[in-house]
């Protein structure tokens, strides 16, 4: 049913997708945890910083990427003394999904924090754990539902990224051309029925995708109900 | 209520202003190849004046372009960046009969970065380890990428370069490409590469019998507007057109090589 290259580009998506997941993951859980507990100067900017790949054109988040990286970019192959090899790679499309899911990642992290019980994060410090150890033995466990709901949006989003990907990573067949890309090829070049496939798999995976994080937000505020 | 009411007229003033812009744009609209783009921008005020009504400009490659008239036949006037998009507009019959015309003629370079160092003497330099990347158009439809590959193949370097190909949206990208350093190098039009100064012309493809680069014009048909379609694609092949052309590094086309088919 799916062609070769329909075949190709589920297999890039999901290896970026992935990636990309794991990639914002720590960073993204970092972010959420910050703002669900800590007040300080300047959160309100912190906040829509970390927002505004959500509302801002996927093509203008390429843009910045791509100058930041090109030849005389501040993370070019001038400045840096190597190519780190971005631009035109499967490393250019993970790092654009990595951006433009960053704000799930970190807005779904912090809505899981929220809904710890900050009085037993409370209680593991008086009862002498650091507050790393804390953060890692009491707070994750209690936030794991949610923080797996985050990784799960992160890879969602990524599977879904186009505009960012496209300007950064290219369109090549084979090597950066994701599920998205394809079908955007596809239409151009009149491939109707390889179109028509990969927009069913995308459907199913988006589909699957929302359900379970649906699935996981419920059951996180359903337990913590029962536990009120 | 009273807070809303500026906002409201607000609304109003911009429908009012969109609807300007959509009647003003009741000009003549031109579909052309995006390597026209610098030539046809530059020179618009000229082409207007010969045309006798004002030009709306759609650029882009002429595949897409082509599948664009195909679908929704807004274009009074198809500008193609080779024959072969033009054949299958004729085939669909959406060609004015009598207006089709081979107007211009263009060459293939190499680019790279400005200042990367990199020599290119002939096609299989391109297969050399110093280029991990080559930017061409599209092969799979862009005309500048089609144009691109036949060369490769006639220098039989084609299937060691298939590798390293990355394929952009139309023949105005692959500078964008070069530009930025994620290539090493590039396949452009010789006329996109001279409005870069960021890019450095390694090397001029020779043009060949089996490697002609012409561009063709038509007027498509059942549009409204033939009277000044004609006018602006006979100012296309005369002295007008060779000075808003010519500068750019196009051959501008005599009359008598029409191709009219």
């Amino acid at each position: 049913m799916l062609s070769q290259h329909s075949l190709q580009a589920l297999l890039i998506s999901v290896e970026v997708a992935l990636g990309a997941s794991l990639l914002v993951l720590p960073p993204g859980i970092l972010i959420g945890r910050l703002l669900a507990r800590r007040e300080f100067a300047g959160k309100g900017v912190v906040e829509t910083l970390v927002s505004l790949p959500l509302v801002l054109p996927a093509s203008a988040v390429g843009y910045m990427l791509l100058s930041l990286f090109s030849i005389d970019g501040p993370l070019g192959a001038r400045n840096l003394g190597f190519d780190p090899g971005i631009l035109f790679t499967i490393k250019g499309a993970l790092a654009s999904a990595a951006v433009m899911s960053l704000p799930l990642v970190a807005r779904t992290a912090r809505v899981a924090f929220e809904g710890v019980d900050p009085r037993l994060e409370g209680m593991a410090r008086t009862l002498g754990l650091g507050p790393l150890a804390t953060l890692i033995r009491v707070s994750l466990p209690l936030a794991a539902r949610g923080l797996a709901a985050a990784a799960i949006m992160g890879f969602s989003r990524s599977l879904g990224e186009f505009g960012a990907t496209v300007i950064v990573a290219g369109n090549i067949p084979g090597r950066t051309q994701t599920l998205a890309l394809a079908i955007f090829s596809d239409i151009q070049s009149g491939r109707m029925e390889d179109a028509r496939g990969l927009l069913l798999i995308t459907t199913l995976l988006a589909f699957a995708g929302t359900y379970i994080t649906e699935m996981l937000i419920r059951g996180s505020s359903t337990a913590r109900r029962r536990e009120a | 209520m009273r807070r809303l009411l500026p906002i409201l007229l607000l609304a109003a003033a911009c429908a009012a202003c969109v609807d300007g812009v959509s009647r003003e744009g009741g000009g003549l609209v031109v579909y052309a190849a995006s390597s026209l783009e610098p030539a046809l921008e530059a020179g618009a005020a000229a082409l207007e004046e010969a045309a006798g009504a004002s030009l709306v400009f759609n650029f882009g490659a002429s595949n897409d372009l082509l599948r664009q008239i195909l679908a929704a036949r807004q274009a009074d006037i198809f500008l193609s960046a080779d024959e072969i998009q033009m054949d299958r507009l004729e085939s669909a019959g959406l060609v004015e009969p009598g207006t089709r015309v081979s107007f211009l003629a263009n060459r293939l370079v190499v680019v790279a970065p400005a200042g990367s160092g990199l020599e290119v003497a002939s096609a299989a330099d391109l297969a050399g380890s110093a280029i991990a990347r080559l930017a061409i158009g599209d092969p799979g439809g862009v005309p500048a990428g089609r144009y691109a590959r036949s060369w490769l193949e006639r220098e039989g370097v084609w299937e060691q370069v298939a590798e390293r190909i990355v394929p952009v949206p139309d023949a105005r990208a692959v500078l964008a490409a070069v530009e930025s350093g994620g290539v090493q190098a590039g396949i452009a039009y010789r006329t996109d590469a001279m409005t870069s100064g960021r890019v450095a012309v390694l090397y001029e493809v020779p043009a060949g019998e089996d490697l002609a680069i012409t561009y063709s014009a038509a007027a498509v048909a059942g549009g409204s507007r033939l009277p000044e379609a004609q006018r602006l694609i006979r100012f296309l092949q005369g002295a007008g057109a060779e000075k808003i052309f010519g500068p750019l590094g196009f051959v501008v086309m005599p009359r008598d090589t029409d191709r009219i088919r």
